[in-house]
């Protein structure tokens, strides 16, 4: 592994102090308001415990209320998968979380909510496909209703695209027994700003896996959150992230164990890349009294590729009671490996591409997890075209030529080739 | 026909207590098709001149050249330096997570070769070289030295070797923890590669037990930084019998 001083905090040994710095926390994370009225949520200053990693100042006119537009919509549905208006009611008459900031209250109140409905039983070979497209900065607002019949099994795609200024909600309900997969891109333009809290009610013995995939955008802020409607409900979160230069790219994840004999994982993983290049991860995890026989785990990993970059890494674990079967947490965050550096490049791989090899393994794992062998191939498309499109500040691409007078090299770039 | 040729090399490296002098004038030439044993006792400096050779940025060359076919290593980056021919086989190779064992030799070789080498016959090559060091099939789907044992570390480095085909090879201390079964594997390994491609060896190693599967054409003794004796396949008989202790004991005089 590359990173060097991994840390594993024991959560009985260690209670996390940390975050009285600017104010009194709650006293548990249960205690974090949620509910569908705006008042409710003042508009943040940036002290706040949940944003104090955060620009709030740029995010200014998604707090604010008021009609907006959405994004523009796009599906692509397999047979049986339905989109159609619900009312706020009828979204709430399905069990969705409630928001739990101010951003995510503010979509709720001014989107119209859209359900996708995935029919009970239904076995979906293709993913359900959204694409969301910004063509400005206004501000816009949605709500995504996602209900997942009992016993199906499907793939939702949201894409995130194009410029924007975006607060979304995305409310998902599980059926029992169901296995459902969601895969979040954010590949937003330069200059995009997208707030985002995910949701999910895990049916009683379902399979719910949440994967971020957050490329591009300026500030991006997507909270993903899990509750269980029932026992023996599996939760997976995972992330990929890559942050450039001026790119702030914030994940947090809230699994709240409500329920007994649950399990759930939160794996995240991030690489940095140019001075201004900035991550957080705060990874919440609750086990209530009630949750006996609960089995969890979360990890982050972050790779710093370059001097000056930042990530910041949060795990915080809650446990009140001791009847569970196993509950951990792990964060690392750690420079480039010069020896993994060295050992590839021995071999002939210029720095570039060792570096573009070491950060695509480094992801391997998390890409594994997402289902479907196209989608996965799409998603490893999308990475590989960020790492292209990435210039190492120590690369030298002039030194070629001499050493290798045969390779195809007449406009002095380091050619790299992919197959 | 090939020529590493190292003259008056002297290399430092940075310590809490500045620069220190590890390589103390190495004068070393080594030929296509032969091989040459570099033996001394902890602590000499062998590894120093494999990893400077190689271009490692923790050593500083501060004086001598290193060239390849009058080419000059030392301006090379250290990938230029694996394209010119040059290979080394480490002591401690560096574990990639997440990067399969034949996704990193198909990126070698095509930077090595300057092109992707042509699948079926590359899938065919890699899996004969991987049957001829005993190594399972499964292997190439593993991660790069993750999780290997000793043996399967030098196994892999030995069949890189083979798959890169370089010039000149410097094995440093490939010998080093393995049990008898694989050090006979791995030496074939090195005498293959020495039989069908010219192979220049330079065979870096503490103990003379590897001596006995790969056989030298040239033996150097390398004591504090340079080259204190050398001969021929007989001087490392006589270091099995009397050790380094004449030469450390005069050296430190």
């Amino acid at each position: 592994m590359s990173v060097a001083d991994t840390m594993t905090a024991d959560p009985l040994a260690r209670p996390h102090t940390d975050s009285v710095a600017a104010f009194v926390p709650d006293q548990s994370r249960a205690e974090r308001t949620a509910s569908f009225d705006v008042s409710a949520f003042p508009v943040p200053t940036g002290r706040e415990e949940e944003w104090r990693f955060t620009p709030v100042k740029k995010l200014s006119a998604l707090f604010a209320e008021g009609a907006s537009d959405g994004l523009a919509w796009t599906d692509s549905l397999p047979a049986g998968v339905t989109v159609s208006p619900i009312s706020a009611s009828d979204a709430r008459a399905l069990g969705i979380l409630p928001p739990q900031d101010r951003a995510a209250v503010v979509a709720a109140a001014s989107a119209a909510a859209v359900l996708v409905d995935i029919p009970a039983e239904a076995e979906l070979a293709e993913p359900v496909r959204v694409v969301l497209t910004g063509s400005g900065d206004t501000a816009s607002h949605g709500h995504v209703v996602v209900r997942a019949g009992r016993h199906s099994k499907a793939t939702l795609v949201l894409e995130h695209t194009g410029l924007a200024q975006h607060s979304e909600l995305v409310s998902v309900v599980t059926g029992d027994g169901s296995d459902l997969t969601v895969v979040s891109t954010q590949r937003w333009s330069d200059g995009s700003v997208h707030l985002a809290q995910h949701d999910a009610l895990v049916g009683r013995d379902a399979t719910y896996k949440h994967v971020g995939v957050t490329l591009g955008g300026e500030v991006v802020r997507l909270n993903a959150n899990v509750r269980y409607a029932g026992p023996g409900g599996n939760a997976t979160l995972l992330g990929v992230y890559f942050a450039d230069a001026g790119q702030h790219l914030e994940h947090r994840s809230y699994i709240d164990h409500n329920a007994p004999h649950c399990t759930s994982r939160a794996t995240y993983k991030g690489a940095l890349q140019g001075a201004t290049a900035r991550t957080v991860w705060v990874g919440d995890v609750l086990i209530r009294a009630e949750a006996e026989g609960t089995d969890t785990y979360e990890l982050n990993r972050n790779l710093i590729l370059t001097d000056g970059a930042r990530a910041d890494s949060v795990p915080n674990l809650e446990i009140e009671t001791g009847e569970i079967e196993g509950a951990g947490h792990a964060s690392a965050t750690g420079r480039f490996d010069d020896l993994q550096l060295f050992y590839l490049q021995a071999r002939g791989i210029p720095e570039d591409e060792a570096k573009r090899l070491v950060v695509r393994g480094f992801f391997a794992d998390i890409i594994r997890e997402i289902p479907l062998a196209d989608l996965r191939d799409e998603i490893t498309a999308a990475i590989e075209e960020e790492l292209a499109s990435t210039a190492y500040a120590s690369a030298n691409p002039a030194a070629n030529p001499a050493a290798n007078p045969t390779a195809p090299n007449a406009d002095g770039q380091t050619v790299t080739k992919e197959n | 026909m090939s020529t590493l040729e190292i003259k008056g090399l002297t290399v430092s490296v940075e310590t809490e207590d500045g620069p220190k002098e590890i390589l103390r004038g190495v004068d070393l030439t080594v030929n296509s098709g032969e091989t040459h044993a570099i033996m001394g006792p902890n602590g000499s400096g062998k590894s120093t001149l494999a990893y400077s050779i190689a271009g490692h940025p923790k050593y500083t060359v501060t004086g001598g050249t290193v060239t390849l076919d009058g080419e000059d290593v030392l301006a090379m980056s250290v990938d230029e330096r694996a394209r010119a021919g040059l290979f080394l086989a480490m002591q401690y190779p560096v574990e990639v997570p997440g990067v399969t064992v034949s996704n990193f030799l198909r990126t070698a070789k095509t930077a090595i070769d300057g092109e992707a080498p042509k699948l079926r016959t590359w899938v065919k090559e890699v899996k004969e070289a991987m049957g001829n060091l005993r190594m399972d099939p499964a292997f190439a789907e593993r991660n790069v030295n993750e999780g290997f044992s000793g043996g399967e570390k030098k196994r892999h480095e030995i069949l890189q070797m083979e798959l890169l085909k370089p010039k000149v090879a410097i094995l440093d201390e490939t010998d080093s923890g393995l049990d008898v079964d694989a050090l006979k594997i791995v030496s074939e390994g090195v005498n293959r590669a020495k039989g069908s491609s010219d192979l220049g060896v330079l065979l870096i190693t503490h103990y003379t037990r590897i001596l006995r599967y790969i056989k030298p054409d040239f033996v150097h003794v390398f004591v504090d930084g340079r080259i204190v004796e050398e001969g021929g396949p007989e001087l490392a008989d006589r270091l099995e019998d009397e050790g380094y202790d004449r030469f450390t004991s005069s050296a430190t005089v």
